[in-house]
């Protein structure tokens, strides 16, 4: 069997990473974020618009909004939530499996928005835990991009300084 | 032994991909045919006409704005005409003609919106790309003027906030230059594609009497041979002095739908250059000071502007007593206001007499009979907003 | 009486056929108007849907409270004539203790959906409507949001070292001039 020598290993530093699982993973989480379709008003809209190619939410791999919730690691909470959808939002969001995060997209989503009245829920942090809050009415979609990156960066984070919880 | 029957009851939506929305709809089939179709509406019903009621008159706009969210300049433009009609008031040529290019535009860029959504529905999705392109043309000339994409904010009771900057009207001939040949792409990939023609021909028929029947209005109601549009009909804002023609279907069905609003797009655009050629000069907002705030130059020199900017500020206007309907053409349909008003500067009621729900109420009708897939077409066909049918 | 003090042939008509049923008639800038009881209302809608009046499409169906003037509520119909290029509002009144009244689905089948909203909103109900039950609201919601004395349900916002208020209180009504409050 051959040995390696020292001078086989000597730019080895150059061609190997080293990392931790966490950050692995991290890596992987962040680069291709699933969304879950949730467009709910307004804010969908920019939300759509952000997807095409003038904004391309393709090039942090997140184009792939899935139907399924059970596909997705990521609910856009993008528009106002009435009191009629509020149940049906914490069913969707039970239904994502972990890890998952949310993003509330808007004003609306974000702490009720222009609306103060009967129908809305004023904020979609009453009902689940938001990540990262977009502010806008709509939001443009490079406002969404930057919450989205802000997002990215929190996801890695977490793997430095521990789990989710 | 003898067979059982049973239909089965599926529901789809709120969360749907195809629903354009909250919309839940509770369907009974017999296999893969529709045996009746019940929409369920109210999950993005966000109080918007009880929050009225408690702003003033011009608080009110930005509230406006996000109802019908696809076409914001109409509604803004049917709000404020209403309150016109109430107080009585004229608006300056200017501003009238500036009205119509933004709500031309704004038609042209709701259309784009239901031809991209659609090609997505029916996994055309480069469609959405093409579409999507050409509407951030339109709102880069929304944020032009307005500074906002959607929900621009920019109509006034008695005109517009600000006159249009210099750069707008060469952006908007520019933009109108080159829409034909893209008009012209989408119907060379779709107009005669057969998987497009097998998909929407014959499906979601709305017969005339339907429609009539259940006040469909819009691309909806012309589709099935009807011609009434809100700017021939009861003419707003100077459409009186501008030549369109108003396309209508004979079969009522999804492709004679899509066949009327590619037409409207080229008669929008027909329309804005008829406008840019012949903008007026003068003021975009009326100078009756009891409506509209002075400007600012005078506030400087008049005791009497800073007395009208500051009861205009902090109480509003005062329109008199009584009410009014005003109706203006959506991309979707009649969109109307009912303003009661008691003489306060606040409305009692605001009624918005919203398109969408009315064309939503046509759809049972249309699906009955069907099969499931074609139900994703009648939805994209019908072309509904939810924040409009949920208010 | 209409601002040109002169009622409109479709109004004339009503008048003369209905009677005392026509309570008002009246047009405000240029919105022909007339308000009729509300037992009659339906059949009021069924004579203007006939030639030589063809009121055939109900653009609108919607009602608002009165409060506190009797009887409390409006329902206020919108009709549109497609051939004569004509619209008519018809109103009726119906008490605040039994708001109940005939429904319009049998002449206009659009109706349904807006009755079902007028019963959501305001709590009017309508007699002979196939389904009448909410529409907008949840099914297990109490109250009827659109009535006056339903609160707005403002949440107050918290903000720190100063005295929130709530966005209705940031101009507040002002009564026509002439009124007091």
């Amino acid at each position: 069997m051959a040995t390696l020598s020292r001078e086989d290993l000597s730019g080895l530093e150059r061609n190997v990473l080293t990392t931790t699982v966490e950050r692995m993973l991290a890596w992987a989480r962040s680069s291709s974020v699933w969304p879950v379709q949730f467009g709910l008003a307004c804010c969908a809209i920019e939300m759509i618009a952000t997807t095409t190619s003038k904004f391309d939410i393709a090039r942090f791999g997140m184009e792939a909004f899935r139907a399924s919730p059970r596909q997705s690691d990521l609910m856009i909470v993008a528009g106002r939530v009435s009191q009629k959808m509020a149940p049906v939002l914490r069913h969707i969001y039970d239904q994502m499996l972990e890890p998952k995060w949310v993003l509330s997209m808007g004003d609306c989503a974000s702490c009720g928005g222009v609306y103060n009245n009967y129908a809305l829920v004023q904020g979609v942090d009453k009902i689940v835990p938001v990540d990262v809050y977009v502010a806008g009415c709509p939001p443009r979609p490079e406002a969404l991009l930057y919450g989205l990156m802000k997002l990215q960066e929190k996801i890695r984070e977490q793997a430095r300084v521990g789990s989710q919880k | 032994m003898a067979l059982a029957r049973e239909t089965l009851t599926i529901n789809m939506g709120p969360q749907h991909p195809s629903t354009h929305g909250v919309l839940r709809l509770v369907l009974e089939l017999e296999g893969e045919v529709i045996v009746s179709c019940q929409p369920v509406i109210g999950y993005l019903h966000t109080g918007i006409e009880k929050e009225m009621e408690s702003r003033t008159y011009h608080q009110n706009i930005p509230l406006v704005d996000r109802i019908e969210y696809l076409s914001s300049y109409h509604e803004e433009l049917a709000y404020c005409s209403a309150v016109e009609k109430l107080l009585g008031i004229q608006v300056p040529k200017r501003a009238q003609y500036i009205r119509v290019i933004l709500c031309e535009l704004n038609r042209i860029a709701s259309h784009l919106v239901w031809l991209g959504t659609t090609g997505i529905d029916l996994n055309v999705s480069s469609l959405l790309m093409y579409c999507f392109r050409d509407r951030e043309r339109i709102m880069e000339l929304s944020e032009m003027v307005s500074g906002q994409r959607m929900m621009p904010g920019y109509f006034r009771i008695g005109g517009v906030a600000a006159d249009l900057p210099e750069e707008f009207v060469p952006a908007v001939r520019e933009f109108l230059e080159e829409f034909p040949r893209r008009l012209d792409e989408y119907e060379a990939m779709l107009t005669d594609n057969l998987i497009w023609r097998r998909r929407h021909e014959g499906v979601a028929v709305l017969s005339r009497e339907d429609a009539l029947r259940y006040g469909v209005t819009g691309p909806t109601l012309r589709g099935s041979g009807v011609a009434y549009d809100v700017r021939k009909a009861f003419p707003y804002s100077s459409y009186e002095e501008f030549e369109f023609d108003v396309p209508t279907g004979q079969r009522g069905d999804a492709y004679d739908r899509y066949r009327v609003r590619m037409e409207e797009m080229r008669q929008a655009r027909r329309i804005v250059l008829q406008a840019l050629d012949r903008l007026p000069a003068g003021p975009v907002i009326t100078d009756d000071r009891k409506v509209a705030l002075p400007p600012r130059r005078e506030l400087v020199r008049s005791m009497e502007a800073v007395i009208h900017q500051f009861k205009l500020v902090s109480e509003g206007i005062h329109p008199p007593k009584g009410e009014v309907y005003a109706a203006v053409e959506s991309p979707r349909g009649e969109k109307g206001y009912y303003i009661v008003s008691d003489g306060s500067n606040r409305p009692v009621r605001v009624r918005v007499r919203a398109p969408s729900f009315s064309n939503l109420q046509a759809l049972p009708a249309m699906v009955r009979g069907g099969m499931l897939a074609d139900v994703v077409v009648a939805i994209a066909s019908i072309d509904i907003v939810l924040g409009d049918v949920d208010r | 009486m209409n601002e040109s003090g002169v009622l409109t042939p479709v109004q004339a008509f009503l008048a003369d056929r209905f009677g005392a049923a026509v309570v008002e008639a009246h047009a405000f800038r240029g919105d022909a108007t007339v308000v009729v009881q509300r037992e009659r209302v339906v059949d009021v809608l069924r004579a203007l849907r006939e030639t030589p009046w063809r009121f055939e499409m109900l653009i609108d169906l919607t009602a608002w409270d009165r409060l506190p003037a009797e009887p409390r509520f409006e329902v206020v119909y919108h009709l549109l004539s497609l051939e004569r290029g004509e619209r008519l509002r018809v109103k009726t009144r119906v008490p605040g203790t039994d708001p109940a009244l005939p429904s319009a689905v049998a002449v206009f089948a659009g109706a349904n959906w807006f009755e079902r909203e007028v019963w959501d909103l305001f709590g009017i109900r309508f007699e002979g409507h196939p389904n009448l039950v909410r529409i907008l609201m949840p099914d297990d919601w109490e109250g009827h949001p659109l009535r006056r004395d339903y609160p707005l349900t403002e949440e107050p916002v918290e903000f720190r070292g100063h005295v929130p208020k709530v966005p209705s209180e940031i101009i507040p009504r002002v009564p026509a001039p002439g009124e007091d409050p």
